[in-house]
């Protein structure tokens, strides 16, 4: 499963990154507004202001790399990069295989979409979700029909063909996607709180990096900078870091 | 360009301008570079494999014999896809236990810890610290070499068969001539044994055309990756919002492969009416005519 | 719990009965081993139905490009073209797509005894959309191989026939088409080998997995997922295709051993396994 990739994006950091160690940052590059790939070619989104700044605050050398979902932890455990900063909720199933550092996103309840005039009962229909989330997971033991997809993209279009009643995703995800369609596209019935907060992940062998950017997250906390980047790219949201 | 600074004010022909010029799209148009690249460095591997391959089958020692049936049956009685699954993963990890074990051996941990593959920042492959287009590279050439391995089996069935079909009298004229056997084979069967070959060789060429979207299954950002990315839904997140495309940019990689297959099956027509002069075949007989 | 616990929860997983839920951890041998097998009745199922179908569709691609008239030729050349010219892998990703947008409708087929009604949307499904991708698919590359096998149907056969006073249909149905049949017959068995390994590309063709059941290699990739190591399902999924490989090459040359019985054996056409139509 080397599917290794990206071009993305040159180093960094600069500041005094002469003798700084090389990270390389694994993100899906899929799920806006946490990562994606802007029109210039290279990552965007809350997740990479995130990332920088904790490289520049641990003086780290950090490189960008995207990697498919479905083959993200694999990836970091067989060393192709060295931490996942991808929307990941930290969850004991992914805690046993890999490590995380603390939240630097608070739990964000998920959500279900679909089109409108929808009823609520369309969360015990055919929902879509990506592979191997937590919410495919919530859905095949839910009772629903779970219909999964590899991209977060492909969830959303197989809403609008009518391929699914519903998706189950990220509210910050779906957020976006609701506001932008003309009343086409509605939340329907209760959120659900399925995961922890998100945090970074990293290889169990790795703890010295683990306490870098845990001590870099504090300090990001301690001093405001995580809530603003929160608020920027999250409509405003407010944060209690 | 310097009218596409702010995009949202475009409109039109110029929206369309600096939409499809956008560094994502160059990245798009040069992944057409990366499979053309691909094409042009496995063809000459996979001949040099097809042809030990050949050779190995016609061996005299029977270790090399069974070693050549064994590489060109099995490859060819497994779905291709899955050795692309597992060969490019296979040879990376091993190349980096090799490299643990000659740059590290002082290390005693064990390599397997837990889920982990752990190898000591020396034997990564390629180095940490390296540059992005490094691992790109690495990258790249594993699935190259996936690809010449699998090809390459194929390539060796075909040469074997043309090399058996050269005329058993050919072989036996240069052996009154008192040439050794190496002589016989690299100086009649060799030359001799392409005409036979190229349908072969060239349906190979076609197969190794349409295998190229593979390389997306490989991790390469190859031409369906980038299609895929561009053709998905955008949000007004990104600059150049709009609906779901893939069917569009999907449509436009079929007409490449289309144009590819097209243009290599006119190519080869000629090769082989260039091949077919002066041989004892049917073809090379109606050239004889006409010309 | 034990291998045969196993099977009779997981056997027939990929059709949708049995144990609803996925082992999440303490994958055994026997786990990858049963749900591997129990998704090899989808590629076995996908294979089955767009050989049988594409059949029919090839005998009549091939007749239309021996055609003489170009309604006939013209038609049958450009679908050889498009599905021989262009990745299976892609051709699987459009179809989805074009799939998506037909608008969601039934279809009233009347069997004179009872009215089926066809839902457009089952397109959007695996087991329908692939099928007919594959069907298309195969439909073509055995068109080109009945097409080439025709040209070579022995004139004096055809001569024969008409000193019979065979005339159209007669003459193909009964002469021309077991004839092509048969000299078609060892390229066919190497397109059904091939159209079986490619029934691996369903997985990765854009059709969703309904209920976590699918192929063979949506349980490979998912064990490889879970295990962390690819070096235990891939060689599992791979044993299962070299056996059915097998077991084609004897159903075909069980079937060549009766298109030939009536044939002196020097002229028999003998089967060699060749394959060179991945796509």
């Amino acid at each position: 499963m080397r599917k290794l990739v990206l071009a993305a994006s040159i180093a960094a950091m600069t500041a005094g990154a002469a003798a700084a160690e090389t990270v390389r940052m694994g993100t899906e590059g899929a799920y806006p507004p946490y990562n994606f790939i802007n029109d210039a070619g290279e990552v965007d989104g809350f997740e990479r202001e995130v990332g920088d700044a904790i490289c520049a605050i641990a003086n780290l050398d950090c490189v960008w790399v995207t990697n498919d979902w479905d083959s993200i932890i694999p990836n970091l455990v067989s060393g192709n990069y060295d931490t996942i900063i991808a929307g990941m909720s930290i969850t004991d199933e992914r805690d046993e295989v890999i490590d995380f550092t603390q939240e630097y996103f608070p739990p964000d309840p998920s959500a279900y979409m679909a089109l409108a005039g929808a009823s609520d009962d369309v969360v015990n229909g055919v929902v879509a979700a990506q592979t191997a989330t937590i919410q495919a997971g919530y859905v095949a033991s839910s009772g629903a029909t779970v219909v999964e997809f590899s991209t977060p993209d492909e969830t959303v279009a197989a809403v609008r063909s009518g391929e699914a009643d519903a998706v189950l995703a990220d509210f910050a995800f779906l957020a976006d996607i609701v506001n932008e369609s003309n009343g086409e596209l509605i939340f329907v019935g209760d959120d659900v709180a399925i995961g922890g907060g998100i945090g970074v992940g990293v290889r169990e062998s790795d703890a010295e990096l683990k306490a870098a950017l845990n001590a870099a997250i504090d300090q990001m906390k301690a001093d405001g900078s995580l809530n603003a980047l929160i608020a920027k790219w999250f409509d405003g949201r407010e944060a209690s870091y | 360009m310097e009218m596409c600074a702010d995009p949202s004010s475009l409109e039109g022909i110029n929206w369309w301008m600096c939409y499809l010029t956008t560094g994502k799209h160059q990245a798009f148009y040069a992944s057409f570079g990366t499979v053309l690249l691909l094409l042009a460095l496995t063809a000459p591997v996979v001949m040099v494999l097809g042809f030990s391959g050949a050779m190995a089958r016609k061996s005299s020692i029977p270790p090399l014999r069974w070693l050549g049936m064994i590489y060109t049956n099995v490859v060819r009685g497994v779905p291709d896809i899955i050795f692309f699954l597992f060969v490019p993963i296979a040879m990376d990890q091993g190349i980096e236990y090799f490299r643990h074990r000659v740059k590290c051996p002082d290390v005693l941990e064990p390599i397997r810890q837990g889920n982990d593959f752990v190898v000591c920042t020396a034997a990564k492959m390629p180095l940490g610290s390296s540059p992005q287009w490094m691992h790109e590279a690495y990258g790249f050439s594993l699935a190259l070499v996936a690809f010449a391995l699998v090809f390459g089996a194929f390539a060796a069935n075909t040469l074997y068969g043309g090399m058996n079909a050269v005329p058993r009298g050919q072989l036996e004229t240069g052996e009154a001539f008192g040439m050794t056997q190496r002589q016989v084979f690299w100086r009649i069967q060799v030359p001799q044994m392409w005409v036979y070959a190229l349908p072969g060789l060239t349906n190979l060429w076609m197969i190794l055309i349409k295998a190229t979207p593979l390389l997306f299954l490989l991790g390469v950002e190859d031409i369906v990756y980038w299609a895929r990315e561009l053709g998905g839904s955008k949000t007004s997140r990104f600059a150049y919002p709009h609906p779901d495309w893939r069917l569009y940019y999907f449509a436009f990689l079929l007409v490449f492969y289309l144009f590819m297959t097209w243009a290599s099956e006119k190519v080869f027509a000629r090769l082989t009416r260039k091949l077919s002069h002066g041989q004892a075949t049917l073809g090379g007989e109606a050239l004889k005519v006409t010309a | 719990m034990s291998c045969y616990d196993t099977l009779m929860d997981y056997g027939l997983r990929s059709i949708g009965i049995g144990e609803r839920l996925l082992p999440k951890t303490d994958i055994t041998l026997c786990d990858q081993f049963v749900l591997i097998g129990s998704g090899m009745i989808w590629n076995i199922y996908f294979a089955v139905f767009a050989m049988v179908l594409g059949f029919g569709l090839a005998t009549l691609v091939a007749v239309g490009k021996a055609s003489t008239s170009p309604w006939a030729s013209v038609p049958a050349k450009a679908f050889i073209f498009v599905f021989r010219g262009s990745p299976l892998f892609i051709q699987f990703f459009l179809a989805y797509e074009i799939f998506v947008l037909i608008p969601k409708a039934g279809i009233d087929i009347n069997l004179g005894f009872a009215i089926i009604t066809a839902e457009t949307r089952w397109l959007t499904k695996a087991w329908l959309g692939a099928v007919v991708v594959l069907f298309l698919n195969t439909s073509a590359y055995s068109g080109e191989i009945f097409y080439g096998a025709l040209q070579s149907v022995p004139k004096g056969d055809v001569e024969a026939a008409d000193a019979f006073g065979m005339s159209g249909f007669r003459k193909f149905r009964r002469i021309i088409w077991p004839a092509m049949l048969r000299l078609a017959w060892p390229s066919y068995t190497n397109e059904a080998i091939f159209m079986f390994h490619a029934t691996t590309l369903v997985f990765f063709s854009g059709f969703p997995a309904w209920r976590q059941s699918g192929d063979a290699l949506y349980y490979a990739s998912y064990f490889a997922d879970k295990t962390f190591n690819p070096f235990v399902s891939y060689p599992i999924i791979a044993v299962y295709f070299v056996a059915f490989t097998l077991l084609i090459i004897a159903v075909f040359g069980w079937a060549n051993a009766r298109l030939n019985r009536h044939i002196a054996p020097v002229q028999k056409v003998k089967f060699r396994f060749k394959p060179q139509f991945i796509r």
